[in-house]
């Protein structure tokens, strides 16, 4: 008798399955990276491309790599809060120009600002594909010992300063210190 | 707004540059490269292989797995190099590993399932079969 | 003005179906003559001013009335008035007025046919039409409404989606809700025989007999609309493919899999009382299935290229709605189901037993297509990973599932009811067995094993559901007196379908196993040699429509130095919305198509362009539609014809009245 409600209890299942994934992002792709050391690289840099941004860079201090293209609208969205979080915080953001052109990325800074403490030139998305970077903008959270610790896909926003970038920096800085003091 | 624009963008289908080219002399590459590039999912045109996708990443990545492919590596060793970066999400056909069993299993289960329950039913039917029956 | 015109009337649709339940249900339950016959007007009544509501919005876009948002978003001045008409489906707010256009058409044909069944019955049927349609004003009245204004209007519209400025496509939706929305028919007609059973009353089985031709038919319609998505994705999307197993096209292919399996169930339910539970089952999950596919489709929770744009808001409100109707019917369902008669015994070799045997594989099936589709979605809820489910998967899984159903196709048809002898059956089928065989045998060795044992076992298998399709009728035909005229319409029907679905798989397996494709560098003036023939871009051409420019190509292919045929594929840019589309050249035949498109300008005047060679690829979308006009065929069979009241005054054949186990 029971056995003609195991459809209604299938379906039951399914709903609350479907009411929990309305609100998660299909598309979003998880980094299979975090908590691994940020993958070795050296670039050239932007402005002068002599100057190179490697993955020594990364080491001793915490930071946040942000990836962008001027061909990306997300990346110009969040320009201003970059800029803004470069002239107000400690923690430096580094660059990665992905899949653009050296002439036009540079042209874009001038004129709205460079936040970057340093650039990375990566016209053939090589490095990126090492940093399983699929598009723009994503932004890295890079701890002292150079590890992976977070990665956010999309335009930087106040909230998600706020509720986890913020958060993340300083749990690592109270990791710090009681590594020093131990 | 990004999502927007990729979609658009990933709406309108061309076959891309470079696609199925012939890569390699040896057929035997040749044949691996297209298995492995029409089974590997485009991460920003995410309804498409990277065979068919024209994103600039899916190019790279093409151009990743040729690569590869003529420096010796084995397919298992490709697939890692890119599940190591982009996760399973990546590989359209899903690897078999814990968090997958149940979905390689699961048709064979209902199969078998379906299986017994034909069995079952069978077995009562021909029963009531020989049942003298009541006239109406 | 007219738009408030649509709006209104959209309202006043609402009221109505909201009356259309009441009357319906509640009517049904007093035996009410007098509600239940208004329960048949009110749907009339909303079926007319869903019509007023639909075409309130036409007529908007095909003034240009960039005021409403939805016309703005999605038509243009420069779009062609045939596709401006298309505009109105061509989203979701739309698309939505048409499911309830269509819900509401599908309502009225039940009315009109209302005559035909027992009144309470039908009253039933109507009242969980009603609900539907409930639901579905509701949605679109409040989070969806595609009257709503534009404060400022602009210019000029944003231009209908170029992917859908084509014929095909546009008719494409209008044909597949036609099949979504008609499994709703049988949907309340099982409710309404769970609602409306009656113990020992006999009469439960009628209506098995009255569903029927609504499920042909609502089926007939979603095999035409899936075939025509698959065919146009092969000519328009230039990468000749047919079928990707995305989300929305399995969101489509599970209710034609179960509708598949409900057509057959009926059959037996019909025939011999037998299965009630599970026809009826069948039937509810057939139409959930189907608003599965609206959630799908219009909720985000799934990556697919065809859904409409996602909001969270909307897809929490379709799943309420769809737990509503789903979870109502089980309900239903668990409390009233354990009641129904079991009917009668069978033997192990049965006519019974081939369908359930059909009804388990297509069931299973479709369970895996869901797995499959939904399998990505759990493990993110649950947190467990992020994976992607593809072609590969399904291809695995679903392949050996479709071996198993042609291997049992050419005997369902010629399997007596009850009990039948296993080797006359066998003896029946010699030929086409033994020809089916040779004929894969010879493939075989002269693609001397390139193709692979599972393409040679799939031919073989189509090739014996093709030869042994006809054998029932024509075996009927010999032994009956009156010639052709004694076998049934619906036997003529049946071996047809069959014949198509035989063809639909040979054309799948042939093309898949024996295909070419390649992407070329081409130039104009050197030709390149390629699957057997030459093929040689000649020239270029700039080509201009009317809200579109581009490049045409004229590529020539020639075999063995005589000139087979020229294509002629475009590279084409949308002005108003800056997208690419790409159109393919292709000389269809029977037997191959030959398929060239562009993809990029490589520079200096050369392209690459794709291309392929693909054996049979027709038979795939011939198979559909033979098995559409076979079903349809079936459907006027003259039984089907009688009015139901007649029918339920006939004994039952073979009825058994055991009490006690269900099927």
């Amino acid at each position: 008798m029971w056995r003609f409600a195991i459809p209604l209890l299938v379906v039951i299942a399914l709903v609350a399955a479907f009411g929990r994934a309305l609100f998660l992002d299909p598309g979003k792709v998880p980094s299979p990276l975090i908590g691994e050391p940020v993958p070795e690289f050296s670039l050239p840099g932007l402005y002068e491309p002599e100057k190179n941004f490697s993955s020594d860079d990364l080491k001793g201090h915490i930071s946040l790599v942000n990836v962008f293209g001027t061909w990306c609208p997300g990346c110009h969205e969040e320009h201003d809060l970059l800029m803004a979080w470069s002239q107000s915080q400690d923690v430096p953001i580094y660059g990665f120009n992905l899949r653009d052109e050296r002439d036009a990325a540079i042209n874009w800074l001038n004129r709205d600002g460079n936040p970057y403490a340093k650039i990375g030139f990566d016209p053939g998305g090589e490095t990126s594909i090492d940093w399983g970077i699929y598009g723009a903008p994503e932004t890295f959270l890079i701890d002292a010992e150079g590890r992976i610790r977070l990665k956010h896909i999309g335009p930087m926003t106040e909230a998600v300063l706020r509720e986890k970038i913020i958060p993340a920096i300083e749990m690592l800085q109270a990791e710090m210190l009681r590594e020093e003091q131990s | 707004m990004r999502r927007v624009l990729v979609f658009l963008a990933c709406l309108f289908f061309s076959a891309a540059l470079f696609a199925a080219e012939m890569r390699f002399e040896n057929p035997q590459q040749q044949a691996r490269y297209e298995n492995l590039i029409n089974e590997l999912r485009c991460l920003v045109c995410q309804n498409q292989t990277i065979a068919d996708s024209n994103a600039d990443l899916a190019l790279d990545l093409r151009n990743k797995v040729a690569e590869q492919i003529a420096a010796g590596k084995t397919d298992a060793e490709i697939i890692e190099y890119l599940t190591a970066r982009y996760g399973d999400f990546v590989l359209y056909r899903p690897p078999l590993q814990a968090n997958t069993i149940l979905l390689w299993s699961g048709p064979l289960l209902l199969l078998i399932a379906g299986g017994l329950l034909l069995f079952f039913t069978l077995r009562r039917r021909a029963r009531l079969d020989d049942e003298p029956e009541n006239p109406l | 003005m007219t738009p408030e015109l649509g709006h209104f009337a959209l309202i006043l649709a609402l009221g109505v179906a909201l009356l259309q339940s009441v009357f319906g249900l509640a009517g049904a339950h007093r035996n009410d003559a007098n509600w239940m016959r208004t329960a048949r007007t009110l749907g009339a009544g909303q079926f007319a001013f869903a019509l007023i509501a639909f075409v309130m919005l036409a007529v908007a876009f095909l003034q240009n009335d960039f005021s409403l948002m939805y016309v703005a978003q999605n038509s243009n001045t420069a779009l062609p008035w045939p596709y401006r008409i298309a505009a109105v489906w061509g989203a979701h707010e739309g698309s939505l007025l048409l499911w309830i256009l269509v819900l509401a058409g599908w309502t009225l044909a039940v009315v009109l046919r209302a005559d035909r069944l027992p009144e309470d019955f039908a009253a039933r049927v109507i009242g969980v039409l009603g609900l539907i349609s409930v639901g579905f004003l509701l949605f679109t009245l409040f989070t969806s409404n595609p009257f709503a204004r534009l404060a400022v209007p602009p210019l000029d519209g944003r231009d209908l989606n170029p992917i859908l400025q084509d014929p095909a496509l546009a008719i494409h939706p209008p044909l597949l809700y036609f099949g979504y929305v008609g499994l709703s028919v049988p949907f309340a007609f099982a409710l309404a025989a769970l609602l409306g059973h009656r113990p020992d009353s006999g009469k439960d089985v009628a209506w098995a007999r009255a569903a029927r031709p609504w499920t042909a038919v609502a089926w007939l319609f979603l095999t035409v609309g899936i075939a025509l998505g698959s065919w146009w994705a092969y000519y328009e999307l230039g990468w000749g493919g047919w079928w990707f197993w995305d989300p929305v096209e399995n969101a489509s292919f599970m209710p034609w899999l179960i509708g598949t399996a409900l057509i057959h169930s009926l059959a037996v339910t019909e025939k011999r009382g037998a299965f009630m539970s599970w026809t009826i089952l069948l039937a509810i999950a057939a139409f959930s299935l189907s608003l599965l596919g609206t959630f799908l489709v219009r909720s985000g929770v799934l990556v697919s290229v065809h859904a409409f744009a996602s909001d969270p808001t909307r897809g929490v409100f379709i799943l309420a709605f769809l737990a509503i109707v789903v979870g109502g019917a089980l309900t239903v369902y668990a409390i009233r189901a354990p009641h129904l008669p079991p009917g009668g015994g069978f033997k192990p070799w049965s006519r019974e037993t081939l369908l359930l045997t059909n009804n388990v594989l297509l069931t299973v099936a479709a369970g895996a297509v869901l797995l499959g589709t939904l399998y990505p979605l759990f493990l993110d809820t649950l947190g467990l990973g992020k994976i992607s489910v593809g072609p590969p998967y399904f291809n695995a899984v679903f392949a050996p599932l479709m071996m198993l159903l042609l291997a049992a196709i050419a005997f369902g048809p010629l399997v007596n009811w009850k009990r039948d002898n296993w080797q006359e059956n066998v003896r029946s089928l010699r030929v086409p067995l033994i020809a089916s065989v040779v004929i894969a045998v010879v493939v075989a060795a002269f693609t001397f094993g390139n193709a692979g044992v599972l393409a040679i076992v799939g031919i073989w298998l189509a090739l014996w559901a093709i030869l042994a399709a006809f054998t029932e009728p024509l075996s009927r035909w010999k032994r009956a007196r009156n010639g052709a005229r004694s076998v049934p319409l619906s036997s003529w029907g049946m071996s047809l379908a069959h014949l198509g679905l035989g063809i639909t798989a040979l054309g799948i397996v042939v093309v898949s196993a024996f295909g070419f494709e390649r992407d070329v560098a081409m130039t104009p003036g050197e030709p390149v040699e390629y699957a057997g023939y030459t093929w040689e871009l000649e020239s270029l051409r700039d080509i201009e429509g009317s809200n579109f420019n581009g490049e045409e190509a004229r590529i020539s292919v020639s075999q063995d130095g005589e000139l087979v045929t020229v294509l002629f594929p475009q590279k084409r840019m949308y002005t108003t919305q800056r997208a690419a589309m790409t159109e393919a050249g292709i000389d269809a035949g029977v037997s191959r198509d030959l398929y060239a498109s562009l993809g990029e300008p490589l520079g200096g005047n050369a392209w690459s362009v794709r291309l392929q060679v693909k054996p049979l690829v027709r038979f795939i979308w011939l198979g559909a539609l033979l098995m559409a006009l076979g079903v349809g065929i079936a459907a006027f069979d003259r039984r089907y014809r009688k009015p139901l009241k007649d029918a339920a005054r006939e004994p039952l054949k073979a009825k058994t009245a055991t009490a006690g186990e269900n099927a």
